[in-house]
């Protein structure tokens, strides 16, 4: 039988605000277990939650660029269960009335199909704290520090089909938090968390299947393998007649499998209601309209932009935007080094090879964006060719020198002399007497041959546009 | 609406109560009234009326994004029945 795949996710991301979302403790990543955690996210009796205006801004700022309707009224609700990282016994959610409605994104998948996939809505609630529980005399460990940091939890429709699709959305939405600047969103610390809920039906039918969710996957990888294993897992089961159970998985990606977890509570009976302790927030057009006002240009219009403006291939502008700190050194060299073709090349080859074999971000990069500038700028008016412009690039990595210091210590200027040209064009002629014959015969690539000789013995400093019309205007 | 014993324990549980075996009857037939209560409101007509999240009718005043809490580590985990490297220790929970 063949099956079609229906995939929803839900991924939490760690607002980056600097104190938490009810209370003024520090949100800092990595300190000292509880030093973070005072009396609110501690839920001693008397405490009271107040609301940060911050994470309200952040989350409307997504909304905004996802087009989604932005709540005017949020209300904040109850979400009820027993864990010891969760001390007030209840996570403060929105249900009914989040901050953000239905939004959408636009993804491209990896064959450069467009598909616009729906985000149902964002809501804003508090982490829970940290369990540990490794041996402490038979106790588990807990840490409070990262109760109650905000969470923007974004729900997608089900309107995902494979594994590859969802990468795409996971990987937009990160590009698209990171412009925002309202989050780090990096998996592997847990700032941004994925669920996936999944289930599999025959094509054509309408009715969807039962659906299992596979919580806390911190890879786009591991997303990308848990799904391609849950779907065969039901299609194994439903082929051999079975049924699937409604239920919460998780991940081992060591054993590449799913399997099951017990709930937290009996079928999951939150018992969710409103919030008493918090009034709901208002918010009006103006606020909405200052908060749009403050978005960066988002990658979607930038690359439209870079494809114009600096008449990029779609492919070169896609990498360039896919982080705003690479998009924003790219604009630096390209303006200042004077050709946003070249300045393109050498960001996403040479500077990109060197970034990824040190590990390090562009922000970390060895060689500033006016630095490179300066270097392409060079290439631009034929001081030195592309190829010497590589070495030059090599020297800049630990030399501190400017570009034009650079060239003249290591005498690199290319030759446009055409007197010491025509000399080497003389002498390349003289040596390989059986090549220029060929050519005079018509054997037309031996030029490539020929200007080769010239550049070895000029170094490849030699103009080799300028040694080539030479080379033929003698050999005529 | 009537709630039977095993709904009660079921209650009991998600709240963590324990609940005997001789109460849970006189616990059912009280939240059983209560439920009628609850019955009779339901059956008012609200139609028109908008859910309200707050009896009060004022907004959430908001907090601006700064640290004003210190570490008060040593202070609140003297209130702990143990700690251990700064954690707090509380019975082994697996999921």
């Amino acid at each position: 039988m063949e099956w079609e795949t229906v995939i929803g996710l839900e991924v939490h991301v760690s607002l980056s605000t600097k104190s938490k979302l009810f209370s003024g403790s520090d949100t800092k990543f990595g300190s000292e277990p509880n030093t973070q955690a005072n009396i609110f996210d501690l839920a001693l009796p008397g405490t009271l939650p107040v609301f940060n205006e911050e994470a309200l801004r952040m989350a409307v700022r997504f909304g905004l660029a996802i087009g989604a309707e932005i709540g005017k009224r949020s209300v904040f609700d109850r979400k009820n269960y027993f864990y010891p990282d969760l001390p007030k016994g209840y996570q403060i959610t929105q249900l009914d009335f989040p901050t953000v409605g239905k939004g959408s994104l636009n993804v491209t998948l990896d064959d450069g199909r467009e598909k616009k996939i729906g985000v149902t809505r964002a809501h804003i609630e508090e982490n829970a704290g940290k369990s540990l529980h490794e041996e402490f005399s038979g106790m588990s460990g807990i840490d409070l520090n990262r109760a109650g940091v905000p969470l923007l939890e974004i729900v997608s429709e089900p309107e995902i089909t494979s594994a590859d699709e969802a990468v795409a959305y996971l990987k937009k939405l990160h590009t698209i938090i990171r412009y925002l600047d309202i989050s780090d969103a990096i998996m592997a610390l847990g700032s941004m968390r994925c669920d996936v809920n999944i289930s599999i039906r025959p094509i054509g039918e309408t009715e969807l299947g039962t659906r299992t969710e596979i919580k806390n996957i911190n890879s786009f990888r591991f997303v990308e393998k848990a799904i391609h294993t849950e779907v065969l897992r039901q299609q194994e089961i439903l082929e051999d007649g079975g049924r699937i159970i409604q239920e919460t998985r998780r991940y081992d990606s060591e054993r590449d499998e799913t399997s099951s977890m017990r709930s937290k509570e009996v079928a999951n009976d939150y018992r969710y209601f409103p919030e008493p302790d918090l009034l709901p927030i208002e918010i009006d057009d103006d606020y909405i309209e200052a908060v749009r006002s403050e978005l960066p240009e988002l990658p979607d219009a930038k690359k439209t932009r870079f494809c114009t403006e600096y008449k990029l291939s779609d492919y070169d502008a896609s990498v360039l935007v896919s982080t705003r700190e690479m998009a924003e050194y790219f604009e630096t060299v390209a303006q200042e080094g004077g050709d946003a073709k070249i300045a393109s090349n050498w960001v996403t080859g040479d500077l990109q090879a060197l970034l990824n074999k040190s590990n390090l971000e562009i922000s970390e990069s060895p060689i500033e964006a006016g630095r490179l500038a300066s270097l392409i700028a060079r290439i631009k008016d034929n001081t030195i060719s592309g190829k010497i412009a590589k070495t030059v690039f090599e020297t800049m990595i630990d030399n501190p020198a400017t570009v034009d210091e650079i060239i003249e210590e290591k005498g690199l200027k290319q030759v446009t002399d055409s007197g010491e040209i025509k000399n080497l064009v003389e002498e390349v002629i003289a040596n390989n007497p059986d090549q220029v014959q060929q050519f005079k015969d018509g054997k037309e690539q031996v030029i490539g041959y020929l200007v080769g000789q010239a550049m070895q013995l000029s170094k490849g400093k030699a103009n080799p546009g300028q040694v080539n019309t030479l080379l033929r205007d003698k050999m005529k | 609406m009537a709630l039977d014993k095993s709904e009660v324990e079921k209650i009991a549980h998600l709240a963590r109560l324990r609940v005997s075996e001789a109460e849970s009857d006189e616990v059912a037939n009280r939240i059983t009234d209560i439920l009628t209560l609850i019955d009779q409101m339901q059956s008012v007509d609200t139609d028109s009326v908008e859910p309200l999240a707050h009896p009060l009718d004022v907004v959430q005043r908001l907090r601006k994004d700064k640290v004003t809490e210190t570490d008060q580590r040593e202070k609140l985990q003297a209130l702990a029945p143990d700690t251990q490297d700064g954690l707090f220790l509380v019975p082994v929970v697996i999921e």
